[in-house]
C-alpha cells in the first residue's frame, strides 16, 4: 500500500469513528443518586381520581370532571391527560388501577432518542425536552408500555407524558398525585426502600397480594412498581415483557458496529489490493484496466 | 451522439456563465406533452397540496397514524422499503471497484446516481413524517448526541452515505460542467468513497432493521428475531441488484436515445451475472430464515392465519424467485431474470412492511390501514425522484457515453 492510500484510509477511519456510538452509554451507566420511585397498592385505590386532577392542575392540562361514569370503559392516556384511573373487575371484585409512565429503570423512549430530548435524569423521572425533540416519535415505537403521546393535530407537535412532576421531585417534594391521594394508595420514596415496602406487604399479608410486584423486575425494573390482590393480567398489565430491559436489545448491535467499522475498510481495501495484483499478473501491460478503474472510468473507454 | 457530445462541452469561466448554464439546461430536453408528464404534473400538484395541509394541520390531517401506530408507510414504504431497494449502488460498487469485475462498470454510474437520488428523496420524505423537521440538525449540531441510539446511527450513516454517493456520482457533474481540473480531483477521490460508503451500507441497512430491535413486545413473533439487522442487510444485497435488473430494463427503454456504446454491448451479460449473484444471495437469506423459524421453536405459529401471510413472503416471495434466477441465470434466460426481479422486490416491500407497519401491533382489533393522501403523497415522492432522475439522465453523461477528454484523462 503506498502513501497516498495509506493516508487516505486514516482519514476514512477517522471520519468513521467520529460516529461511533458510545457503549457505556448504550449500556445505562450507574446513576449517582437513587432512583425516585412509587409504589402503588392497588387494594387500596378508591377511583376518587383525585390523582387525576392533581395531574392536570400541575401540568396545566385540562381538569378531567370526577364522575364515576368514565369507568364503563378502559381508558387510555392522551396528549393531554397523563394519567388515568381505570376500573377492572376481577376475581376478586372491582379494583382500580392509576396507568402512567413507568419511568423505566433503563428507559427504551431515552436510549431510542437520538437527541436525548427523552431522558432518563438521575433522579429516575423520564422527562422531555421540547428544544432537542425532532419528532421522530422512535419513542413511542420502543416504548414497551405504549406511553408517549404524540400530538398528531398540531403544527408544532410536542411529545406528551408523565414526568414524574421533576420540577417537584427535585425540590425534594411528593409528585402531585401521591399527594393528592387520600388513602395513601401511592406512596413515593427511593426505589429501594418502595421495594422493601412492598415486599414486607406481600410477605406479612399473603391472603391480600399475590406474589408478584409488578415492576420490580419487569423490563429491568421500572420506576413505578404495582402490589396487587389478583394476577396482573386481570387489571391491563403485560405480563409477557421479561425481565430483560429493552435497551439491552439493540446492545449487541451496537456493539458489532466499531468492529465492522475499524474492520471493514481494511479489510475491503485488502481485498482491493489483492484482486487488483491479481489482474496485473493476468492481463496484458498494454491493457488498462487497473489504472482506469483507479481514477473511476472502465477499460474500453479509449474512444 | 454527436449533439449529446456537443450539448456537453459549455465553455465556463465565471460564475455568470455558470449560472447561464444552469439556466439554460434548466429548460425541458424533449417533448413536454408525453403521457407521463400529463399524470405526472397533476399528482404532484395534488400533492404539493396536501403536504401543504400536513404542515398546516400536523400530520394527523392526511394520516392514520395514532399513538399506538406512530410510524405509517412514510417509514415503513418511502424509508425501510426505499433503502433497501438502494442497495444497488454499494453492492455494484463494490463488485467493481473491489472484486475488479469490469464488465459492470458500464452500469455503475447509472445506479450511483439511482441510489444518490433515492436516499435524498427519501430523506425528504422523512422530513414529511418528522413532528418537528426544523430540529432536524440536532443529532448533527450535537444537541444532543444521542449516542445510545440506533437512530442516531442510522441517521449519521445516512447523511455520511449521501456524500460518499454525491462523490462517486461527481465525475459525471464535473463532464457535464466540462470541468476538467474537477473532474481529476474527484475521479481520484472514488476509491476511498467507495470503500467508506460500502463501509457505511453495511451498518445502516442493518442498522435500519435493528431499529425495531426494542419494538420485540409489538411485533409478531414470526418476523422479530435477533437476527432482524442480519437479515436486513443479507437481503439489501439482493433486493438492491434486482432494482438494477428492473429499473435497468425500464430506462434502456426510456432513454434508448441516450445509451452509449457499453450500454448496448453487454447488457444481457450484465443482467445474468446479476441474476447469478442474486441468486447467491437469496439462498443464504432463505437458509437463514429457515434457521431462525426453526431456532425460534416456531412451526405452530405456521398454522395460524399470520403464519400463512409469512409462508406468502417467504415461499412466494423468496424461494419462488431463487428458484427462478437459477433456473434463469443457467438457461440466460434474461425476460426470466426479469421476472424473478420484480418478484423478488415484492417480497422486499412484504418483508419490510410486514416488520414495519403489517405485523407491528399484530394484535391491535383496530389495525392502522393507511389514508389515501399518505399514499398520495408517496407516489408524489417516487414522482419528484423520477423527474429528477430524468433531467439528470438527459443531460449528464450518465447512460451515455462519458466525453472523450474525460476518458483520454483516465488512460493518461
Amino acid at each position: 500500500m503506498d502513501r497516498r492510500n495509506f493516508i487516505k484510509n486514516l482519514c476514512v477511519a477517522g471520519v468513521t469513528s467520529a460516529a461511533l456510538p458510545s457503549l457505556a452509554e448504550a449500556s445505562g451507566k450507574p446513576a449517582e443518586t437513587e432512583f425516585m420511585s412509587v409504589l402503588v397498592d392497588t387494594t387500596r385505590c378508591i377511583g376518587c381520581r383525585n390523582c387525576e386532577v392533581a395531574c392536570a392542575t400541575q401540568n396545566d392540562l385540562p381538569i378531567p370532571k370526577t364522575t364515576r361514569d368514565v369507568f364503563k370503559e378502559e381508558r387510555d392516556m392522551t396528549t393531554d391527560q397523563w394519567t388515568v384511573v381505570n376500573k377492572y373487575d376481577t376475581d376478586a371484585g372491582e379494583v382500580f388501577v392509576k396507568k402512567q409512565c413507568m419511568h423505566c429503570n433503563q428507559a427504551a423512549c431515552s436510549t431510542a432518542c437520538l437527541t436525548q430530548a427523552m431522558y432518563k435524569t438521575e433522579e429516575g423521572p423520564v422527562i422531555w425536552r421540547e428544544g432537542k425533540c425532532m419528532g421522530c416519535r422512535f419513542c413511542m415505537v420502543s416504548c414497551p408500555f405504549v406511553v408517549p403521546r404524540f400530538e398528531y393535530y398540531s403544527a408544532n407537535p410536542k411529545i406528551q407524558k408523565c414526568i414524574l412532576c421533576y420540577d417537584r421531585v427535585i425540590e425534594g417534594e411528593k409528585p402531585a398525585c401521591v399527594d393528592a391521594c387520600p388513602v395513601d394508595a401511592l406512596e413515593f420514596g427511593f426505589r429501594r426502600d418502595m421495594e422493601r415496602v412492598a415486599q414486607n406487604r406481600t410477605f406479612e399479608y399473603p391472603g391480600q397480594y399475590i406474589d408478584h410486584i409488578y415492576g420490580q423486575e419487569e423490563v429491568g425494573g421500572t420506576g413505578w412498581m404495582y402490589l396487587s390482590g389478583v394476577p396482573f393480567d386481570q387489571l391491563g398489565f403485560r405480563t409477557d415483557l421479561g425481565r430483560e430491559s429493552v435497551p439491552a436489545l439493540t446492545q449487541n448491535f451496537l456493539y458489532s458496529v466499531p468492529v465492522v467499522f475499524l474492520l471493514w475498510p481494511a479489510f475491503l481495501n485488502g481485498m482491493r489490493y489483492i484482486k487488483t495484483n491479481e489482474d496485473d499478473e493476468h492481463t496484458d501491460k498494454t491493457h488498462n484496466d487497473v489504472a482506469s478503474v483507479e481514477t473511476g472510468r472502465g477499460p474500453g473507454e479509449e474512444s | 451522439m454527436n449533439k449529446i457530445q456537443e450539448t456537453a462541452k459549455p465553455n465556463i469561466g465565471s460564475i455568470g456563465d455558470f449560472v447561464r448554464f444552469l439556466l439554460s439546461e434548466m429548460k425541458p430536453k424533449g417533448k413536454i406533452l408525453t403521457p407521463f408528464n400529463m399524470i405526472s404534473i397533476p399528482v404532484i400538484l395534488v400533492g404539493m397540496g396536501l403536504i401543504v395541509l400536513r404542515f398546516v394541520n400536523g400530520i394527523g390531517a392526511i394520516t392514520n397514524l395514532d399513538q399506538q401506530t406512530p410510524w405509517g408507510i412514510w417509514i415503513g414504504f418511502d424509508v425501510v422499503c426505499g433503502v433497501a431497494f438502494a442497495g444497488g449502488a454499494y453492492t455494484l460498487t463494490f463488485i467493481v471497484y473491489i472484486m475488479g469485475r469490469h464488465r459492470y462498470h458500464a452500469i455503475v454510474r447509472a445506479v450511483v446516481l439511482n441510489g444518490f437520488l433515492a436516499y435524498m428523496f427519501y430523506a425528504g420524505a422523512l422530513m414529511l413524517d418528522l413532528g418537528r423537521p426544523w430540529k432536524i440538525i440536532n443529532p448533527i449540531i450535537g444537541n444532543n448526541f444521542g449516542v445510545s441510539s440506533v437512530l442516531f446511527l442510522v441517521a449519521w450513516h445516512f447523511l455520511l452515505y449521501m456524500a460518499a454517493e454525491f462523490i462517486e456520482f461527481s465525475p459525471a457533474i464535473a463532464e457535464w460542467l466540462g470541468m476538467k481540473r474537477l473532474r481529476k480531483i474527484v475521479g481520484g477521490l472514488t476509491i476511498a468513497s467507495v470503500i467508506f460508503g460500502i463501509t457505511l451500507s453495511t451498518l445502516h441497512q442493518s442498522g435500519l432493521g435493528a431499529l425495531f430491535l426494542m419494538a420485540e413486545s409489538k411485533i409478531h413473533p414470526l418476523w422479530y428475531t435477533e437476527f432482524i439487522p442480519v437479515l436486513f442487510f443479507v437481503s439489501s444485497i439482493f433486493s438492491g441488484l434486482s432494482m438494477v435488473i428492473f429499473e435497468g430494463s425500464i430506462s434502456h427503454k426510456v432513454f434508448a436515445a441516450r445509451l452509449g456504446h457499453e450500454q448496448h454491448a453487454n447488457q444481457d451479460d450484465i443482467v445474468i451475472g446479476l441474476g447469478r449473484i442474486c441468486a447467491g444471495a437469496m439462498f443464504v437469506y432463505l437458509f437463514l430464515k429457515v434457521l431462525v423459524v426453526i431456532h425460534g421453536q416456531q412451526f405452530s405459529l405456521l398454522g395460524t392465519k399470520w403464519g400463512l401471510w409469512f409462508l406468502l413472503e417467504v415461499v412466494g416471495f423468496v424461494l419462488v424467485p431463487l428458484v427462478l434466477y437459477f433456473k434463469a441465470v443457467r438457461e440466460g434466460n434474461v425476460q426470466l431474470i426479469k421476472v424473478a426481479a420484480g418478484l423478488t422486490l415484492i417480497g422486499i416491500l412484504l418483508n419490510r412492511l410486514n416488520i414495519s407497519v403489517i405485523a407491528f401491533n399484530w394484535f391491535d382489533p383496530t389495525p392502522y390501514i393507511p389514508h389515501w393522501a399518505e399514499i398520495w403523497v408517496t407516489v408524489t415522492v417516487v414522482l419528484l425522484e423520477l423527474w429528477a432522475v430524468r433531467w439528470v439522465v438527459m443531460r449528464m453523461p450518465v447512460l451515455s457515453d462519458p466525453p472523450a477528454w474525460a476518458a483520454d484523462m483516465d488512460d493518461n
